[in-house]
């Protein structure tokens, strides 16, 4: 694929972020966890644009900066819908769509609670050559990253997966932990597993009495870690790779929010290094305003 | 190429759901007004949680701040000043003001889910009583700060 192509290719995936230059502010007050989730949900009737890179490094064969995309709307205050794109390159190979994603985040309970369940599903519609890695599972290793695209892209995963999502917040700080259960629904894989961890606080608790970028309570800072829990015939640790990655979010008063996680192998098994960043905005009331544009209430 | 097709799809759906959802939002601001059952939450708040005092009180910072937060956070559903919109009741309301800031804290941390106002525990406890203040000041107060904040780098 020429450079230009490869250029298109990311243009398309930042080409929806356009749209939220031209929208009214509102202020979003993001965690800063790319691969867990905690129990909050999108405002109802906003939608959120996010655009995520993940460059990873890679032992016997080439890096690769994967990146997604993420349409994240509150259908309801206890139901978010979230639409993804993937794609990646593989350094001195290729650049690839390599398919999408539907997830839906359910709220269990009515209130707030010490812990605070939320039912996640997902439909995965991707290649083989995925790689954005936004969940890790089963026996997933590094190796398997090492096949060229042009072999993996032949490989269509029809995948359902499922999240407890259990999360607490205490004192400012929050607390959650995803366990994760997929299961391709092509060909006899059996059913894995994995998990995200999650811990963060904003570097201050009271907000100022002045609007400011680099005001201390708009920088949310903590730490991720996720893994493989292998699947149903050999469950546990064996042969699966794990992560610990710091990571921090800055929510701009201009709507805007930029995360940067870096995340570090903890076994052989694991890449040895990725780095991810995300920017994202929340648009205010986008249900209203297609209701409108087909003809919904003025 | 079977992927494009299918990402497209999902993406139709993905509209169909957000236009689905935003007829629902068609609710005219008057029914809020109207309808005392939005404002019959905020008699549900427990007893320990209305006899808790507001720490920012004294705070001479907490209004400001609360008017800023209000303004990133509560405006687009509360409207500007409280004073109800399409998707959320006014604030000025005797039911609101008249409210311990125990009950508007318990409010704003457990959300009414089921009536479409989130929850914002993800705010921390200073930020929602920074809040509880200023709510509970737009029955008496201009409704604007004089001097609206400025963003400064």
């Amino acid at each position: 694929m020429s450079v230009f192509s490869r250029f298109l290719v990311l243009c398309i995936f930042i080409f929806p972020l356009a749209p939220t230059l031209l929208t009214s502010p509102v202020h979003a007050q993001e965690s800063p966890y790319i691969v867990a989730y905690d129990h909050y949900l999108e405002e109802p009737g906003n939608l959120e644009i996010e655009y995520f890179s993940t460059f990873g490094t890679q032992r016997q064969a080439n890096n690769f900066h994967s990146f997604w995309m993420e349409f994240e709307y509150g259908a309801t205050a206890w139901w978010t819908t979230e639409v993804y794109l993937d794609g990646q390159t593989t350094f001195n190979e290729s650049t690839l769509f390599t398919g999408f994603r539907w997830e839906n985040r359910f709220r269990a309970l009515k209130h707030e609670h010490f812990i605070n369940p939320i039912l996640y599903v997902e439909y995965e519609n991707i290649s083989g050559a995925d790689k954005i890695m936004k969940e890790v599972e089963g026996h997933d290793v590094e190796a398997d990253y090492a096949v060229p695209n042009s072999e993996l892209k032949k490989e269509q995963k029809h995948e359902l997966e499922f999240k407890l999502i259990l999360s607490s917040t205490v004192k400012g700080w929050n607390f959650t932990e995803n366990t994760i259960a997929a299961k391709n629904l092509t060909g006899g894989v059996p059913w894995e597993f994995g998990y995200a961890l999650g811990a963060s606080r904003p570097l201050a608790l009271k907000a100022s009495a002045k609007r400011c970028n680099l005001c201390r309570e708009n920088f949310i800072a903590g730490v991720e870690m996720y893994g493989g829990l292998g699947d149903r015939y050999s469950f546990g640790l064996h042969d699966t790779s794990q992560y610990l990655a710091p990571v921090i979010a800055w929510n701009l008063p201009s709507d805007w929010t930029l995360r940067l996680s870096a995340g570090f192998g903890l076994n052989d098994n694991s890449h040895r290094f990725l780095l991810r960043w995300g920017l994202s905005r929340e648009i205010t009331g986008f249900g209203s305003m297609i209701s409108r544009i087909f003809g919904g209430h003025k | 190429m079977k992927a494009c097709v299918a990402a497209l799809s999902v993406m139709i759906t993905f509209l169909g759901v957000s236009l689905a959802f935003g007829r629902q939002e068609k609710e005219p601001r008057y029914k809020y007004q109207k309808d005392g059952l939005v404002y019959a939450e905020i008699a549900k708040a427990p007893e320990k949680a209305r006899a808790k005092r507001n720490p920012m009180d004294k705070d001479p910072d907490a209004l400001a701040a609360g008017a800023n937060l209000f303004e990133q956070h509560c405006s687009e559903c509360h409207g500007d000043i409280g004073e109800g919109g399409k998707k959320g009741p006014s604030l000025l309301a005797p039911e609101v003001q008249n409210a311990e800031p125990g009950a508007i804290f318990w409010i704003l941390t457990n959300g009414v889910v089921r009536r479409g106002m989130p929850v914002w525990s993800k705010l921390p406890e200073p930020q929602r009583w920074q809040l509880v203040r200023y709510i509970k000041s737009l029955g008496g107060l201009p409704a604007k700060p004089e001097n609206p904040p400025v963003p400064t780098p």
